[in-house]
């Protein structure tokens, strides 16, 4: 448990290659593995680790956040003292409102980061998902001495076209960083940052501000990477499963390895508990004719058709006859009787007609977004 | 601060007629429905009916119920002014004594209840199953100028003979109260639920309170005392589910009539939510060759075998193989490969070995003594068996195992 740090989540990520996932809501918003959202993960982390001081920078589209967080209640970040702050943007006279980059949103919450009485900061984003504590990653840059401490992992998979904030870490053998790439055409190495850094509080409040002084606004392009070699930057080494929300397929692609017990047990550790909303649903009720295999499905489903290797939220009503494979049903979604569904990501709130048929592909499933019918 | 109405909830029953599943935990304590206690129900049908302060009274092995309750937020209970408060019996100087009775329970937390000055109090029990708008029944109240009201239920004329039966006017005033009569004259059977004027009921408890023969009981004592001075009562008359959930047998019914098709009770309502306190669980995972019909699962689940007209609670795990029919499985109790459980309870926690039998048919020349349980077989909380035990239908086990044996 570290009680000397407190964190900053910058939530402000866009990426087009979520598709319509993203349109209206912020990554962190984005429902992942049948209950929660991206950013419980690392919300969780934190409280894991006995950080009990989080702010949250906004951007655009927070309002679901804003909705899912409330005060942080179910996060126990609810205090009297400290807890969860978020900190949405905000215009005056030296702040236009609209940031450009992250160092322009750590630099309108410097007042909230002056006020924090802890030593370090724990800076994440929000669009990677593991469940782990940092206390070893504490404890190695402790040790060290080191200015910055970035946790990473060894990402195999590599798909130029797939590429969004991929920051890969060259280390000597003392694990000390030597060169940065920033989205490489061809990467030199399989370490890839988990979007998490601790440092020295003060360290970040001369670091922003000296590069928002060079009208520099990007703090992984701007600062970490020019940096590389002044500062001593070291890596930490990660070795469980991250998935990165980074694109559709990748989406995709975690939320199903959630059907593997290995994949579950890691972000599912029952040591280290991710929490979220609770939203009272009964339980799950299963009709007569009901056929479900290799799924994982969340509170107030209601199924009387047939469902296999899929993740459903809360509150999806199967009708009868119908056939669900491969596919990320999300919160409300109601599918009428006899409808055919292969590779299909429904968002929120979809509905579907009796008898529909939709059919989408691996690499390309099909994404639907909230609130519409076929 | 003033409060138009506070409910008091009569909360230290024993159970002693559920056996093991009430061996650590107080009879509202006990899971129902798959994500539930029976003490969400009243506490949810206060929050819902807009009265947001509830005093519960505990006595019998209260752990389980004040953690669970902790400080009502689950219920939205947690208010600046009210909330949920458990209010266990308690020593003053000398005196002090255990709850002797319902009335008496209600009597020594007076000052509790003085405390918000309330023109109303609400009396509830924590052991039945049922949605209902307690502010309807206030307006009732109300709008008949009461002292109290009884909400009542009509019951089967030949079950009448359980209850404690009411006869009332053509205006709905109570003109005869009969507990438990031999021959019924009405089937206006009394739910546990009254609404008293609080001067009134106070003035009534501090009388019953000084006779020595009373047993400080509001169906016994109070309500006869009221009836025989002709206090204004009245019967609120109730429609909808309504279940008592004291036996085995009746607790095992509750659950199966969950999964009749439509539900007996719909608990999936958002115009009435049933609140409870969540565990922090993953979803559910139905495994490759799991087949699952007609049943309720929850959160934390992971089911790897068959499982038909039964009721999941919380991370219970069904092995490969296993087939569960009829039963009700407690949260985290853990089915082994290939065992076998029907019609049966399944207490928390408790672990059935692999290839196990669970209410199996009786052998020839067996005896088992099934008086609290007739024909359903229960397994107390955090008792395990081993692999390949048989336990015949209407079992009670509650001690540790030996291999193949059947252990009581």
């Amino acid at each position: 448990m570290i009680s000397n740090a407190f964190g900053l989540i910058y939530t402000g990520e866009i990426n087009p290659r979520l598709r319509d996932l993203t349109l209206s809501r912020a990554v962190a918003a984005v429902p992942f593995g049948g209950r929660y959202r991206c950013i419980d993960f690392i919300l969780s982390n934190m409280v894991n680790t006995g950080v009990t001081c989080v702010g949250l920078i906004t951007q655009k589209n927070y309002h679901s956040l804003m909705d899912h967080l409330g005060a942080g209640k179910e996060w126990d970040l609810r205090r009297k003292r400290e807890g969860l702050f978020i900190l949405p943007p905000f215009m005056t006279k030296e702040n236009t409102g609209l940031y450009r980059g992250s160092v322009d949103a750590f630099r309108s919450c410097m007042g909230y980061v002056r006020r924090c009485t802890q030593q370090y900061v724990i800076l994440t984003g929000s669009h990677t998902i593991f469940n782990t504590t940092f206390d070893e990653m504490y404890e190695q840059h402790v040790h060290t001495g080191a200015d910055i401490t970035i946790l990473y992992n060894e990402e195999n998979d590599f798909d130029p076209d797939e590429q969004n904030d991929d920051l890969r870490l060259l280390m000597d053998g003392t694990g000390r960083i030597t060169e940065m790439e920033l989205n490489p055409y061809r990467p030199r190495t399989n370490c890839r940052s988990c979007d998490v850094m601790i440092m020295d509080r003060l360290l970040l409040e001369y670091l922003v501000e000296e590069a928002f002084s060079r009208g520099e606004y990007e703090f992984t392009r701007d600062v970490l990477l020019k940096k590389c070699s002044s500062l001593k930057i070291y890596g930490c080494r990660y070795d469980g499963y991250v998935a990165r929300l980074d694109s559709a397929a990748n989406y995709f692609r975690h939320n199903m390895a959630l059907l593997d017990p290995a994949v579950r047990a890691d972000l599912f550790n029952p040591a280290h508990p991710v929490y979220t909303k609770v939203k009272d649903e009964l339980s799950t009720r299963y009709g007569a004719d009901a056929s479900v295999k290799n799924a994982i499905l969340a509170d107030g489903c209601d199924i009387q058709g047939a469902v296999e290797d899929s993740v459903l939220f809360r509150g999806v009503t199967v009708g009868r006859g119908s056939t669900v494979k491969n596919s990320i049903i999300m919160q409300g979604v109601t599918i009428g009787d006899g409808c055919s569904l292969d590779h299909v990501v429904l968002d929120k709130g979809v509905t579907i007609r009796d008898g529909r048929t939709l059919i989408g592909y691996d690499s390309f499933p099909i994404i639907l977004k909230k609130n519409t019918t076929v | 601060m003033k409060k138009k109405i506070v409910a008091m909830l009569l909360a230290g029953g024993q159970g002693s007629r559920l056996g093991a599943l009430t061996s650590n935990m107080a009879k509202p304590a006990v899971p129902y429905g798959g994500k539930y206690r029976i003490i969400d129900f009243p506490l949810s049908n206060c929050v819902n009916s807009d009265i947001d302060t509830v005093g519960v009274l505990t006595q019998y092995r209260p752990l389980a119920l004040n953690s669970y309750i902790g400080t009502g937020q689950h219920w939205d209970l947690d208010r600046l002014n009210g909330g949920v408060f458990v209010l266990p019996p308690y020593v003053t100087g000398s005196d002090g004594q255990w709850y002797s009775g319902t009335a008496n329970a209600i009597y020594q937390n007076r000052e509790f209840v003085d405390q918000y000055q309330p023109d109303y109090v609400l009396i509830l029990s924590g052991d039945h199953i049922y949605k209902m708008n307690y502010s309807e029944m206030l307006r009732y109240h109300i709008r008949k100028e009461a002292a109290a009201t009884i909400a009542v239920l009509p019951v089967p004329l030949e079950e009448a003979h359980r209850f404690g039966i009411m006869s009332t006017d053509a205006h709905g005033r109570i003109t005869k109260f009969s507990e438990k009569p031999k021959h019924p004259e009405s089937n206006n059977a009394s739910m546990g639920i009254y609404i008293f004027n609080w001067p009134v009921l106070k003035a009534y408890m501090e009388r019953d309170d000084r006779d020595p023969a009373s047993e400080h009981d509001f169906g016994k004592n109070i309500i006869p005392a009221m009836l025989g001075a002709d206090v204004p009562m009245y019967a609120y008359p109730f429609e909808g589910y309504w279940k008592d959930v004291g036996t085995v047998q009746s607790l095992w019914e509750a659950n199966m009539d969950l999964l009749s098709e439509p539900p007996k009770i719909e608990l999936n309502d958002p115009a009435w939510r049933i609140y409870s306190r969540n565990p922090v669980l993953p979803p559910h995972y139905v495994g490759l060759d799991a087949h699952i019909t007609r049943s309720l699962v929850t959160e934390g689940g992971i089911v790897e075998g068959g499982v038909d007209h039964s009721v999941l609670f919380a991370g219970v795990q069904i092995g490969k193989g296993a087939e569960v029919t009829d039963s009700v499985v407690f949260p985290g109790a853990v089915i082994g490969e290939n065992a076998r459980v029907h019609k049966a309870i399944i207490g928390e926690n408790a672990r059935i070995g692999s290839g196990a039998v669970v209410g199996g048919p009786l052998r020839e020349g067996e005896v088992v003594d099934n008086s609290l349980t007739g024909d359903i077989t229960l397994v107390g909380n955090d008792i395990c068996i081993c692999n390949g035990a048989y336990l015949p239908c209407g079992t009670v086990a509650t001690g540790a195992c030996s291999e193949g044996g059947d252990e009581q």
